[in-house]
């Protein structure tokens, strides 16, 4: 009889065990629970994706019938032939990646030498400047957008890639004050001694800079360059007011791609359908004006996410 | 040895530089400026700008003539009272989950940080527009219509805000999850073990542990998400102002002094809502 007892006690824990686990995270409640909302709350973002792609694949007639709801009866590429048109693909994503690639790249690069600058090196002032670093990422851009579209006209650089590229390489574009203190960060968790060797050595400043710090600095380097290409990519309403009709985004011809449409595809009276512009083109419009970020997304997504532990985000 | 000193100083300077000179010509300058203009009445004729002292008339219109921008001003208030403390618990308890032994962790960590991408361009208005953002079919549930049909009560409006707009909220949660993410990454593993050893629960660890070690981090989160929250191009007050700013009847001064007003309340928001986070830390800890 007791062994009988002791048996069931046995199973008993061991399902306890199963369950719940030994310290409480190893339990199987516990993972099915964590599992459970890391999938819920990963659907949330993953839906809009999904439909999208779904929707852009449909042909009208997979749109307006309501059996048809995840696949589409037939791969359908007529939206994205027509999106392609009104978007001008190629042409624009070409002038987005130029007006977005050089402005992070000098932004990142500014931000390194000024993120160094106050990491280093003391200087009278350096509190106030620091205070003033963190004052302009609290500044809306429209208190200081009518000055500086007034200004930009006089110096006759509205409606071109100046008008992002100028600030973004004296440190006041887009969100410059975070990159300043990711680099701040970075370069202050750095050990000295390397640096303090190279200037037993008779390195100058700026050459220590160059060949020592900075190389240790890509991980930092690469998380501004992506979140500084990521939001001049998305910015819009700057690029809508500086650049006027003169240079133009995928973003910024997403924001206008039905009166564009309307343009280009005349709705002839009396036909419905054909020429009519539906949800499956605008979604193959949404589509391709994320895809190449998504893209760059996907491919560095590693720094992303690794990137953050180590360019000293949080700093210490 | 001190002319050595002096050289460093110097040397700190040049690295800083840039950022000086960018800052009087585009910031520092732009800002003065606007804050004259706020005060004139700015006509563009066709040789040039011309003004005309108004003193507080632009502000005085803004609050007692032009509606819609006080009752704007007053929903984007109400609404980041909700907001932000959702967006924050939210990316909290993302990180923390990420931050688990689990499996598939990249997949799952690529698949969070996608706002960061997403949702600071114009596709998620597209996407908002076309209602995918909303959880669907939820009008049809009794609990909506129950509130849907006295939306006057103040908990009723929050609720029926909450339904509506909870999945746009989760949208602007991404950055604020990669920086508590890394922040507990840095955490030192040995305070954890140490609790173990004392017999500290998981549920204790964090209450007393990790919370009060990421405290900073909130009072960064609180910051970084009220001012995207703000100055997102999409937000209602920002477009307002840029209408104003193209109005003849208004032009640049009124705008002007549109966006100076709300950089005040912003500055307000931001010092009441960094205020709160510091008293209740001293408060925990003398």
């Amino acid at each position: 009889m007791q062994t009988k007892t002791q048996q069931v006690n046995k199973y008993y824990l061991k399902t306890k065990r199963m369950f719940l686990g030994m310290q409480g995270t190893d339990g199987l409640l516990y993972k099915l629970l964590i599992y459970g909302l890391l999938v819920g709350i990963g659907f949330v973002y993953l839906y809009p994706l999904l439909y999208m792609g779904v929707y852009s694949f449909k042909s009208l007639d997979d749109l307006l019938n309501p059996l048809v709801n995840w696949i589409p009866t037939q791969f359908y590429t007529g939206n994205y032939e027509q999106a392609n048109k009104v978007l001008n693909f190629f042409s624009t994503l070409m002038e987005t990646l130029y007006v977005t690639v050089l402005p992070a790249l000098a932004q990142t690069a500014v931000a390194a030498v000024v993120g160094y600058g106050l990491a280093r090196f003391d200087f009278r002032g350096k509190k106030i400047m620091f205070v003033l670093v963190l004052a302009t990422f609290i500044i809306p851009p429209q208190v200081t957008l009518i000055p500086r579209y007034i200004f930009f006209n006089e110096l006759n650089i509205l409606g071109s890639l100046s008008a992002f590229l100028l600030p973004a390489t004296f440190g006041q574009g887009l969100n410059s004050a975070i990159f300043i203190l990711i680099f701040y960060q970075f370069f202050r968790a750095v050990p000295k001694a390397l640096e303090e060797a190279a200037q037993l050595d008779g390195a100058g400043h700026f050459r220590i800079f160059f060949t020592i710090a900075l190389p240790m600095a890509l991980p930092a380097i690469i998380i501004s360059f992506l979140f500084s290409f990521v939001w001049y990519w998305n910015e819009t309403y700057l690029a809508a007011i500086y650049f006027g009709d003169a240079l133009t985004t995928l973003p910024l011809q997403l924001q206008k791609f039905v009166a564009t449409y309307q343009q280009m595809f005349p709705a002839e009276m009396g036909v419905s359908g054909g020429n009519q512009l539906n949800e499956g083109i605008k979604m193959a419009g949404t589509v391709l004006s994320i895809l190449p970020l998504l893209i760059v997304y996907f491919i560095t997504q590693r720094w992303f996410v690794e990137g953050v532990d180590r360019s000293g985000i949080t700093g210490e | 040895m001190k002319r050595l000193g002096n050289n460093r100083n110097l040397t700190g300077l040049l690295f800083v530089s840039p950022w000086i000179l960018g800052f009087l010509i585009f910031t520092a300058f732009p800002l003065l400026y606007s804050l004259f203009l706020s005060f004139q009445e700015v006509k563009i004729t066709t040789d040039g700008i011309k003004t005309n002292f108004v003193s507080f008339g632009n502000y005085e219109y803004a609050f007692s003539v032009d509606g819609t921008f006080v009752d704007r001003v007053l929903t984007y208030l109400e609404e980041m009272v909700i907001s932000v403390p959702i967006i924050i618990v939210f990316s909290l308890i993302i990180a923390l989950l990420l931050n688990q032994k689990i499996k598939f962790r990249g997949l799952f960590r690529t698949i969070f940080f996608l706002p960061v991408i997403i949702a600071s361009g114009p596709v998620i208005k597209e996407l908002i527009d076309q209602g995918i953002t909303t959880i669907p079919s939820i009008e049809q549930y009794a609990i909506y219509q129950a509130l849907n049909d006295n939306p006057d009560g103040f908990f009723n409006g929050i609720l029926l805000y909450l339904i509506k707009n909870l999945i746009v909220i989760l949208w602007y949660s991404g950055v604020q999850i990669l920086i508590f993410l890394a922040a507990l990454q840095k955490m030192d593993k040995q305070i954890f073990e140490a609790a173990k050893i004392d017999g500290a629960s998981n549920w204790e660890f964090f209450w007393k542990i990790t919370l009060p070690s990421l405290k900073p981090m909130i009072i960064v989160n609180l910051i970084y998400t009220i001012v995207t929250y703000s100055v997102f191009s999409l937000n209602p007050i920002i477009e307002h102002i840029q209408k104003n700013m193209f109005k003849v009847d208004t032009g640049y001064g009124y705008a002007s002094a549109l966006s100076w007003i709300y950089f005040l309340i912003i500055a307000a928001a931001l010092s009441i809502a960094v205020g709160v986070m510091t008293v209740k830390r001293k408060k925990k800890y003398t």
